[in-house]
């Protein structure tokens, strides 16, 4: 090996602790960044192959009962390719081993045959026989999640009576790639089944023989999407058509890409924090080393090193520790991509899920973090490179110190020489203090980032539960009644309290843009469920006009006081000019508000309602649950604690995985930079320090000097990585915020306690790894080498 | 007396090496202007061992830092052989300083992360006919110190691995600034014999600055330099040996 690479590897030997650090930090950015781009990857890819394999739909609709004659018309659309009619229900299910009410979709499929589109995987079993009674294909999760083996049955309420249903065959559907039941936001594997049953039995048992409800179809290539929407619709609406929609807004696949960008924040953001912080901390190290080797440099050049040659020496150092940290990082990343899609097999049903890392994304990882190393280490190596060698040769002027602020200012008398000996040099070099302090901020910041996830969470799911949700049970009607019906809910025993809700399907439109959205009717005296501004307090009702969601409202870019038109897809299917009252700033879901009142004037039906929110005596939920299951009237029931248990299921699932990494890297961005602040610190003064102790001073008092500088440091960054730590939460919040979740910015205080200690922790921890090397210092030999 | 010979018939016929005319070196420190060196006409001539020999801050490393081509001059001309170096790019310099010189410093500059065979090898890997670093440590008396790191070596030591590295790639000019500034009588003598001999057996050309006037008496000619000018050059008839002097 040539002599000169030779100094590169023991010069890298030479600050192996530090290199050390630097390295463990790109390899937990590019780990991060690995793991979750090869995941999302990984999942992309089998949505994809998923989505081509099984046929799924391009275009979904659904009505009230439209003839069968009129899947001919909608085939004859230009640009659709295959269509396929479909009768579908939502379901009561009576499962005795529950506590929670159970809600079932059927989804009839040709008899004994796969459906043309969203075809089935079958993963076990065989579709139900035709002619036979009863049997039906369900969702392998729901199966999987409650134990079910082939053959085992499950009770159904169909159109008010009872059904016995055989599990014949399990299947994954790219429909269902997540399982929410209707109303609610998050898929609950246990207490919501898809089940396929054949066209002939469904259709009779609902009333729907030669009829369908539900459409779904692909397009030809180059067919344009808008007009087929807008021609089927025109086909639907005399039977009671709800609007057709895109692939982008059928639910499963709405949850998917609302998943997969919040991976992708995570996957890019979290690692551009350690990217930089590695950067800062390159700079910090490679000024160092070129600063203690000037004189080499000087000997490289006299001897005939080129410029070129001399920076390249130093580049390839930066280079080696970024490599270093590439491949650990893709290592580490591969190990845990690896762990992470495991995990995220049982919680996103693909049939397959294979570990996928496709080149690009190591190779893009390590080259974002040479481009920012390399962006650090710039001004130190070109200015080793352009160091002129005579004047390398000659040692560095010695530094010029003076009395600092708090001395001028006259405050000397109460302060000892070795403090002043801190003061003066932290004020000495204003700028390289100032870069310790950002960067162990950054630290604190990453810490209080990792744990303010937790807060935001409790506090979300703390308010969903007892300030605007604080019913126990939402019941759904299989059709609206009259508000007669509160009273007969109200009776059975257990319930306290009953109050009336309903719920209209509609397209709102606002020039060019429309949502299709549930119109939530509150009412003006509600008391359970409620619309809450951003104190928490409860948003009265207005007697006219309509109140959005924020992201709703940012959709359709409308503000309050336009007027939006409302497009009712149910009953007599008004159409009204409505008021914007305000955005609410709600926590999940797209939704409009109304005053209850005021949507019944708008639906021209009465007193109607088309469900309840109940409050519980919270003695036996059970109980109450079957009775409303006897009700004929009751469509589904909803219980807020199963709601919220899953809840916090989904999110422990989906986000803690990728927040614990983050907490353990972040101890590890504190650890590196503090001990190398303090590193470079010791070979800076090592000099001076030596003198010290000959001229007598302790070993404790050398410390102080040296270490009481990191001290002050460490305090000063806590406040600042508080600051950042704030600022960083607000925009990851930012751009995790989706349709599906937003997240309002709570940072708790023990948050807070938590990242100052692990940094004051980290910081101790390497002050006495310094402290030890500063006990060992040979006065000698330090004294005798020349800087 | 055989060399002495050899000497007298080279003066002869002997080639000029460097030829400075009107050589200035001015250093701007903020309002102040330091003036290093104020108009030098200096010759040097093939093989000779020249010593440079003035008080601290006389501009003699400022001198001898432009004949190396490390520094360039504020004003006039320096000529190595064909080449002007006064005008020359940093690429030619850099050139110049890789085929044709080699440095020796007051404080070594050896690389301590490399051995003293490694050193060496630093500079024989860009040169163009080098000696190996085992034959270039054996003229400076080190065989047996080649696997050692330069904390494992005495300053008189790391000075030879200095020489021996100057000299691996036999370059035409050795130029030494104060080599044995930091070396006691006996060490430093180690390091005068060295270059002697370099001096003598590859026919270097030889600039040596110190401040120790004892070892003028081992040069060829002696060159006085004061507050940034030549103030006289003499020319020893008789040169002593490294051993010889008196210190
Ligand atoms: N890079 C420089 N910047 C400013 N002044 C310099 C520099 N190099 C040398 N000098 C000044 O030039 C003068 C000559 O220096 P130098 O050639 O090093 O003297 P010598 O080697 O004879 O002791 C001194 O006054 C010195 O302070
Ligand atoms: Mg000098």
């Amino acid at each position: 090996m040539r002599a000169i690479n030779l100094k590169l590897l023991r010069d890298l030997w030479h600050t192996k602790g530090q290199a050390l650090a630097i390295v463990m930090i790109i390899a937990s950015g590019v780990a991060l960044c690995v793991t979750q781009l090869a995941a999302l990857e990984t999942l992309r890819h089998a949505r994809a192959s998923f989505y081509t394999g099984q046929r799924f739909a391009q275009v979904f609709a659904n009505c009230v009962r439209a003839p069968a004659h009129t899947v001919q018309d909608i085939r004859s659309i230009p640009g659709v390719d295959v269509v396929e009619a479909r009768v579908t229900l939502e379901v009561m299910l009576d499962m005795p081993q529950l506590r929670e009410p159970a809600t079932g979709r059927l989804v009839s499929i040709p008899d004994g045959q796969r459906p043309a589109l969203n075809d089935l995987d079958l993963r076990k079993g065989r579709l139900p026989e035709p002619g036979a009674s009863g049997e039906v294909v369900v969702i392998e999760m729901f199966a999987k999640a409650n134990g079910y083996q082939l053959g085992d049955t499950v009770d159904a309420v169909i159109n008010g009576r009872r059904k016995s249903l055989r599990m014949v065959g399990f299947a994954l559907s790219p429909e269902f790639v997540y399982s929410i039941p209707a109303g609610e936001l998050m898929p609950d594997d246990r207490r919501y089944a898809v089940m396929w049953m054949n066209q002939t039995e469904l259709a009779a048992a609902y009333d729907m023989v030669g009829a369908y409800n539900d459409v779904t179809l692909t397009l030809l290539p180059g067919a344009s999407e808008r007009e087929v929407i807008a021609r089927l619709d025109d086909i639907l609406r005399p039977y009671g058509g709800l609007g057709a929609y895109a692939r982008k807004d059928q639910v499963s696949d709405w949850f998917l890409n609302n998943e997969f960008a919040q991976l992708e924040t995570f996957g890019v953001f979290i690692p551009l924090i350690f990217i930089g912080v590695a950067a800062f901390l390159l700079h910090v190290v490679l000024s160092r080393v070129i600063a203690t080797q000037r004189d080499q440099v000087a000997a490289l050049k006299a001897f005939g090193y080129s410029n070129l040659q001399v920076g390249l020496h130093f580049a390839q150092l930066v280079g080696v520790i970024i490599l270093l940290g590439g491949i650990v990082g893709t290592l580490l990343g591969w190990w845990l991509g690896g762990l992470l899609v495991g995990i995220y097999g049982d919680y996103y049903h693909f049939p397959t899920l294979v570990f996928r890392m496709p080149p690009w994304v190591p190779v893009s990882a390590v080259a974002i973090t040479a481009i920012a190393g390399y962006a650090g280490t710039f001004g130190a190596v070109r200015r080793a490179a352009a160091l002129p060698p005579a004047e390398a040769m000659r040692p560095e002027a010695p530094p010029t110190y003076r009395a600092t602020i708090v001395e001028r200012i006259g405050l000397q008398r109460w302060l000892a020489q070795p403090t002043r000996m801190i003061l003066r040099n932290l004020e000495r070099k204003p700028f390289k203090s100032a870069l310790t302090v950002v960067g162990l901020a950054l630290a604190v910041s990453i810490l209080v980032m990792g744990t303010a996830f937790m807060d935001v969470f409790l506090h979300v799911i703390d308010v969903q539960s007892n300030v605007m949700h604080r019913e126990h049970l939402t019941v759904t009607l299989s059709y609206p009644r009259s508000r007669a019906a509160l009273h007969e809910l109200e009776s059975i025993p257990g319930v306290v309290y009953a109050e009336p809700t309903r719920a209209v399907p509609a397209t709102l439109r606002f020039r060019h843009r429309h949502r299709r959205v549930a119109i939530q009717g509150i009412p003006a005296d509600a008391r359970l469920s409620r619309v809450l501004n951003t104190e928490l307090e409860p948003i009265p009702m207005p007697p006219q006009g309509i109140l959005l969601s924020r992201v709703l409202g940012d959709a359709l870019e409308i503000r309050a006081g336009d007027e939006l038109t409302v497009e009712v897809l149910e009953g007599a299917r008004p159409v009204r000019q409505i008021g914007v009252v305000a955005l609410v700033d709600d926590f999940m879901g797209v939704t409009a508000y109304m005053d209850l009142t005021a949507l019944n004037q708008l639906m021209q039906e009465g007193d109607v309602i088309s469900g309840a929110n109940l409050l519980t005596d919270g003695k036996d939920e059970r109980a109450i649950n079957d009775e409303l299951r006897k009700r004929p009237m009751v469509g589904a029931v909803a219980s807020k604690a199963a709601i919220i248990g899953n809840l916090r299921k989904v999110i422990e699932e989906n986000l803690m995985v990728s927040l614990s990494f983050n907490i353990g890297f972040a101890v590890i961005i504190a650890f590196g930079v503090i001990y190398n602040a303090a590193r470079v610190s010791l070979s800076e003064r090592a000099r001076e320090l030596a003198s010290l102790r000959v001229l007598g001073l302790t070993r404790g008092e050398i410390s102080y000097i040296l270490l009481g500088e990191l001290a002050i440091l460490t305090i000063a960054a806590v406040p600042l990585g508080f600051l950042l730590g704030d600022i960083v939460v607000g925009v990851m919040l930012t751009t995790l915020n989706s349709e599906v979740m937003r997240f309002p910015k709570v940072i708790s205080d023990t948050t807070y306690a938590l990242a100052a200690s692990a940094v004051i922790v980290s910081a101790t921890i390497s002050g006495l790894l310094v402290r030890r090397r500063l006990d060992t210092l040979d006065l000698v030999e330090v004294l005798k080498s020349r800087e | 007396m055989e060399e002495e010979q050899i000497y007298v018939l080279a003066d002869d016929t002997r080639a000029v090496v460097f030829e400075t005319r009107g050589v200035t070196k001015v250093y701007h420190m903020g309002e102040v202007d330091v003036h290093a060196l104020r108009g030098v006409d200096l010759q040097l001539y093939q093989g000779e061992f020249v010593v440079l020999l003035g008080p601290s801050g006389s501009g003699k490393s400022t001198l001898l830092n432009i004949l190396g081509g490390l520094d360039t001059p504020s004003s006039g001309e320096v000529h190595y052989r064909d080449h002007d170096l006064s005008a020359a790019s940093e690429r030619e310099l850099t050139e110049y300083r890789r085929h044709h010189v080699g440095f020796i410093f007051q404080f070594y500059n050896l690389i301590p992360s490399l051995t003293a065979r490694e050193n060496v090898a630093l500079v024989t890997e860009i040169s163009q006919d080098p000696m190996t670093p085992e034959d270039a440590l054996a003229m400076v008396d080190l065989a047996d110190r080649m696997d050692h790191f330069p904390s494992q070596l005495s300053g008189g030591q790391q000075q030879r691995v200095a020489v021996a590295r100057a000299v691996a790639k036999r370059p035409e000019v050795l130029l030494c600034d104060e080599p044995t500034g930091a070396l006691d009588i006996t060490t430093g003598i180690k390091v005068l014999e060295a270059l002697e001999r370099v001096n003598r057996e590859l026919g270097t050309t030889t600039a040596v600055i110190t401040h120790n006037a004892a070892i003028a008496a081992m040069a060829n000619r002696v060159i006085h330099i004061a507050d940034g000018r030549i103030a006289r050059i003499d020319t020893n008839a008789d040169r002593k040996q490294p051993g010889e002097l008196e210190w």
